[in-house]
């Protein structure tokens, strides 16, 4: 159990920045999920806590101590990579075992810690069996039952839920925050998927291009995304955006103004704020998104209730919101107004 | 799909019941009987010369000599090999096949050790030259013994190692095949893995220990066979560093049992010999028959 600290992170490959000064505060025991897309360096902030990536610049700190040049053994922490990295000719056993075999811990200690563990994820029956006897959720939790029996200071998760069906990806992100929940222990946990985000953290950090754009409890990153990025990335399906000009005269140039689909609502033609053709509705039985196009071809989509009238395709409408629903952004898609 | 637990039983088809004759390479009736004529007959043909140094290596030397030559064993087995194993013509055979051994396991254990170890350095450490230092060990492939075989003598014999095992085994124990083998081997290795283990607190030389080298098991069976027939095989290096008839290895040693001038030749025990030095490579083969096919059975990581 313990805070971690980065500050002013940098990552460089040569003469190309990948990351350019992240700060992140984390409080014992809490729950951060740093999610992005594909290539917006989130991966690489992770390895860089666990030591497996080199600092450029700035400091990692774990429980106040700096560790920018500690091996990733001896900085307490413990990680679960997203294709598992389970030792193959190792059984069940052997694999959660065998980091506490180096710690050299007595062996009636490992075989408690591990069949505590085991029991917690429910493994019990696996151990004497080979990692490509499991299936993939099993497979899973024997990663996290690598990572427990270290009892580490702090949890790592690197997309670990990727390589799962839909279905037990549900079940183990429940699974997982249940068990940090007992456990107690600070985690870090980096995935691409909003929802996991959503779920799992106390709080999220979106990153953009190698910028944490955002940092905040998930309900709070999408009540007030604070960018543009944040707002067209949390939240599904995503925010529209539509030139502010065309709604307010006064309007900086570049500027943009965001409305959820969720927020919008039909109204009669010539009514509302915008004027659009619905291009075609997808009924998901709770919700329908309906797809439109507006006067000036940009796309825009709404969600409305399953049970509310769908309109049909072709008819014009009208779209209405609440003031206090748009977001303003400026031109350098920072949040102008709250 | 088959279990992991037996590997070879892809190799047997299980039994179809006769009712249905489906499968497309499914023979029967004459197809089959033709086909295993076919076989049958290839492996005659390839066999029957061995089956001559067989039965040459059990009759006396007249026999031999008086044509037409015998083609069923005589009554003098132990005889001539028993001569063969304990005196020989130069040096005991038994002597020379000890010789072999200890040069074959040598170049296979030596070649194994040096190859993985520095196929480690390449794959997973970043040091200065670490490319240049792969093509070079990458362009020895293209020097045989045979190309550097006087400079070598050379450098053997100005360390004093001529008629040694030393001078057996050192000079052929690098091996880049090898070293190119178990680089491709690590590459596909995830690297994951490696992470795993380092945050596991395992140091560089307790992973390739714990975690490298039981993943390369099958890898090493495989290179092993190969490596020691390589070594068991050698003829030239042997003919040039061992003028001790002692020191002499058996591959060589057979040629060296020819007469030369007037000699008369006791055929009989050099065929004995002939037999005897076929026969560890064979037990190597298939002791590690298993270990091989597995390795290329098991494709999962």
């Amino acid at each position: 159990m313990a805070t971690v600290t980065l500050e002013n992170l940098r990552k460089s490959y040569g003469p190309t920045e990948v990351i350019h000064g992240v700060d992140i505060d984390i409080a014992d025991g809490e729950f951060i999920v740093i999610v992005g897309p594909s290539g917006c360096g989130k991966s690489t902030l992770l390895r860089m806590v666990a030591g497996l990536e080199r600092v450029s610049a700035g400091e990692v700190r774990i429980d106040g101590t700096r560790v920018n040049d500690v091996e990733p053994m001896d900085r307490n922490i413990a990680m679960v990579f997203q294709n598992y990295a389970l030792y193959p000719h190792m059984s069940v056993f052997e694999n959660m075992a065998y980091g506490l075999k180096i710690a050299g811990t007595p062996k009636p200690e490992i075989a408690e810690r591990v069949s505590d563990a085991a029991r917690l994820l429910q493994l019990e029956d696996y151990l004497g069996r080979r990692p490509r006897e499991l299936s993939g959720g099993q497979r899973q939790r024997v990663a996290m039952g690598r990572a427990i029996v270290r009892k580490p200071a702090v949890f790592l998760f690197d997309e670990p839920l990727s390589n799962l069906d839909a279905k037990l990806r549900v079940q183990m992100r429940l699974e997982i925050k249940q068990l940090q929940r007992r456990l107690g222990v600070t985690a870090l946990y980096v995935t691409h998927d909003q929802v996991e985000a959503m779920t799992l953290a106390d709080r999220m950090v979106v990153m953009n291009a190698g910028v944490a754009d955002q940092i905040g409890a998930p309900l709070e990153v999408y009540a007030r995304p604070q960018t543009a990025f944040v707002a067209g990335f949390i939240g599904s399906p995503p925010t529209n955006f539509v030139a502010a000009q065309l709604l307010r005269p006064g309007a900086p140039d570049g500027a943009r103004l965001g409305v959820r689909p969720e927020h919008v609502r039909v109204v009669s033609p010539g009514e509302g704020a915008l004027q659009a053709r619905v291009m075609y509705a997808e009924p998901l039985g709770a919700e329908t998104l309906v797809h439109l196009k507006l006067a000036d071809d940009a796309l825009f989509t709404l969600r409305q209730d399953g049970t509310a009238p769908v309109p049909e395709e072709g008819a014009e409408i009208g779209l209405a919101w609440d003031d206090d629903a748009q977001m303003l952004f400026g031109p350098d898609d920072r949040r102008l107004q709250g | 799909m088959t279990t992991p637990a037996d590997p070879l039983a892809a190799e047997v088809p299980p039994k179809k019941p006769k009712a249905q004759p489906d499968g497309m390479v499914e023979k029967r009736g004459a197809g089959l009987w033709l086909t295993h004529l076919g076989l049958i007959l290839g492996v005659l043909f390839i066999f029957f010369p061995i089956w001559l140094a067989f039965v040459a290596s059990t009759v006396t030397q007249p026999e031999i000599v008086r044509p037409p030559m015998p083609l069923w064993p005589g009554d003098r087995f132990f005889e001539n090999y028993g001569k063969a194993l304990t005196s020989g013509i130069n040096a005991p055979v038994a002597l020379m096949l000890f010789n072999s051994a200890v040069m074959a396991l040598g170049i296979a254990l030596g070649k194994i050790v040096i190859s993985l170890l520095s196929a480690f350095a390449i794959v997973y450490f970043r040091f200065p030259g670490r490319r240049v230092f792969f093509w070079l060990i990458f362009l020895t492939l293209m020097l045989p013994v045979e190309v550097r075989i006087v400079p070598t003598y050379e450098v053997a014999a100005s360390f004093g190692m001529l008629n040694s095992y030393s001078g057996l085994i050192f000079p052929l124990i690098a091996s880049a095949t090898a070293t190119f083998l178990f680089r491709q081997f690590f590459l596909t290795v995830p690297d994951e893995l490696a992470e795993a283990a380092r945050i596991d607190g395992a140091r560089p030389m307790r992973f390739f220990w714990d975690i490298l080298l039981p993943m390369s098991r099958t890898n090493i069976a495989a290179l092993f066979v190969i490596l020691f027939i390589y070594g068991w095989n050698q003829y030239l290096w042997p003919l040039l560093i061992t003028t001790d008839p002692s020191m002499n290895t058996i591959v060589m040693g057979i040629k060296q049992m020819f007469p030369s001038g007037d000699d008369v030749a006791d055929w009989p025990v050099i065929m004995a010999t002939s037999i005897l030095a076929m026969v560890p490579p064979i037990i190597v083969v298939i002791s590690m028959q298993r270990l091989f096919i597995r390795g290329l059975v098991e494709s999962e990581k």
